[in-house]
């Protein structure tokens, strides 16, 4: 086993201080920052959310594998900067307006996160100008929508149209989840995709931007 | 009239709980965003009238209009300082419904989840958790709840805060627990059915099961498990309405009243001895699950 190997296996298993440890030693080896991202993070977590999707770990484990990514990513960020690396895209998350729920969602930002998207995390009960905000001024290039409840999921197409009253539905694309949600909602309000769960999100969010 | 959820289960082989709460006062004007508990001091008649109409419909259990009661649910809206009045209020509604029922009829005082994960995955520390629950569970206690119901549960350290907070402030009241196994047959933290119904059933609650979810199927098949794991527990099973699809602006739940008076008929033969509905269904579905249950 490399100690790329050994970083990877360390996060799926969601060891945060071994996932430290090995992201020191491969820097100290002379690995490259982009090398260690791709072949040891993001594989790591890809894996782990393949797992959840086959029902093999739920949602506690994806929280310590995407706990023990964050530890190591903090230590690898310096380096990602200092080589020039930049993230696959930006993603606006938020709970849409009147929906106080959060969990969904942060779920679904971790796993991004761990894909190597930037997130711009927009919270709970975030209303549309927040959305059109993060596109206009900040350079979201995927607007991600989440609602838990069925009378909140109207104010997912509130987001769509506000993006297009903005004239910056073009510049962006729009994927939505939570437990009401389905593919056909996603198509009657306007948005370019839906998925059932983090993981898929990741999946969905790649195949849209091509990366 | 009043009765204790205990007397029920000795005279009935099968017992008719509500439906959906928050769908009805939804249809009655509550507003997106805003927490239904406010409508127990707010619309009192609003609240009493969906009581009324599931005991109407033939409800032998209702749940009171607190599930997003506890003080950090609350806090999202600011109303965390009005905690014990809703809940209290919450409890009271129901009873005075209870009391002028044809038929006897149990006041179950709704407890739902924090919405916060507990240590190690959230920051929500055990002991805290415990006195949230704590607080909710004296307060519906103090507005006259026959059973603490404590549903849509995902995590069992959680559960287990609940639990302790409802012996420590309502220790006479029985507990029934339903969690909600949504993700492959287990809850979204993982916990599997069997595992459910041994741990669950070690707290010494009069009644355990699961609601809510993706359906009438899911959760014929979580029953089919705890039943075959511990064929003596009392099964309660509160499945929504199927899963809702949106025309316009507003969501219309695949399961007629037919659909689900199927249902109860197949999950009373799993094992389900309490029965009733969740998200998406109204006094309708509760008619035609407790008129199948009763021929």
């Amino acid at each position: 086993m490399t100690i790329i190997d050994e970083l990877r296996e360390g996060v799926i298993q969601g060891q945060a201080n071994v996932a430290l440890e090995k992201v020191k030693k491969a820097l100290e080896e002379g690995y490259a920052a982009d090398v260690i991202l791709n072949e040891g993070l993001i594989s790591a977590m890809s894996n782990v959310g393949q797992m959840y999707e086959d029902g093999v770990v739920f949602v506690p484990e994806m929280l310590i594998a995407a706990r023990a990514m964050d530890k190591a990513l903090q230590i690898l960020r310096p380096y990602l900067v200092a080589q020039g690396v930049k993230p696959v895209g930006k993603v606006a998350i938020g709970t849409v307006k009147g929906d106080l729920h959060d969990i969904g969602k942060k779920l679904v930002a971790m796993m991004l996160e761990g894909s190597g998207f930037e997130i711009i995390d927009l919270g709970i009960d975030a209303p549309p100008e927040k959305f059109v905000d993060a596109v206009q001024n900040k350079g979201a290039d995927v607007v991600a929508l989440s609602a838990l409840l069925t009378t909140t999921m109207p104010n997912m197409k509130t987001v769509v149209d506000a993006l297009k009253q903005a004239g910056v539905r073009d510049k962006v694309r729009i994927i939505i989840g939570g437990a009401p949600v389905n593919q056909a909602y996603a198509d009657q309000i306007g948005a370019d995709g839906y998925a059932p769960d983090a993981s898929s999100a990741v999946r969905k969010v790649r195949e849209m931007l091509g990366v | 009239m009043r009765t204790s959820l205990s007397q029920l289960l000795e005279s009935h082989s099968v017992i008719v709980a509500d439906g959906g709460m928050g769908t009805m006062l939804f249809a009655l004007g509550l507003q997106r965003g805003s927490a239904p508990e406010l409508w127990n001091v707010g619309h009192p008649d609003a609240v009493r009238s969906v009581h009324s109409r599931y005991i109407g419909a033939g409800a032998q259990i209702i749940l009171t209009n607190t599930f997003g009661g506890s003080r950090i649910r609350l806090a999202i809206h600011g109303l965390e300082e009005r905690m014990a009045e809703f809940n209290r209020a919450g409890a009271q509604l129901a009873g005075m419904e209870a009391e002028q029922a044809a038929h006897p009829v149990v006041v179950a005082g709704s407890i739902g989840p924090s919405g916060q994960m507990l240590t190690p995955f959230g920051d929500l520390e055990f002991e805290d958790a415990v006195q949230v629950f704590a607080e909710q569970a004296a307060a519906l206690a103090e507005g006259g709840a026959d059973v603490l119901w404590i549903e849509t549960m995902s995590d069992l350290q959680e559960v287990h805060a609940a639990v302790e907070g409802c012996r420590q402030r309502a220790p006479q009241l029985p507990l029934v627990t339903t969690m909600t196994f949504d993700t492959h047959g287990r809850t979204m933290m993982g916990v599997k059915p069997e595992q459910a119904i041994k741990t669950l059933s070690d707290y010494g609650v009069i009644a355990l099961g699961a609601n809510c979810g993706n359906g009438p199927d899911e959760l014929e098949a979580v029953i089919e498990k705890m039943h075959q794991t511990q064929p003596e527990t009392v099964l309660v099973a509160k499945a929504n309405a199927g899963m809702p699809r949106m025309e316009g602006d507003t969501p219309v739940y695949e399961a007629t009243p037919d659909v689900m008076a199927e249902y109860a008929l197949r999950v009373h033969k799993l094992g389900a001895r309490i029965i009733g509905s969740c998200c998406g269904s109204t006094p309708d579905h509760i008619a035609a699950i407790a008129s199948a249950l009763k021929g």
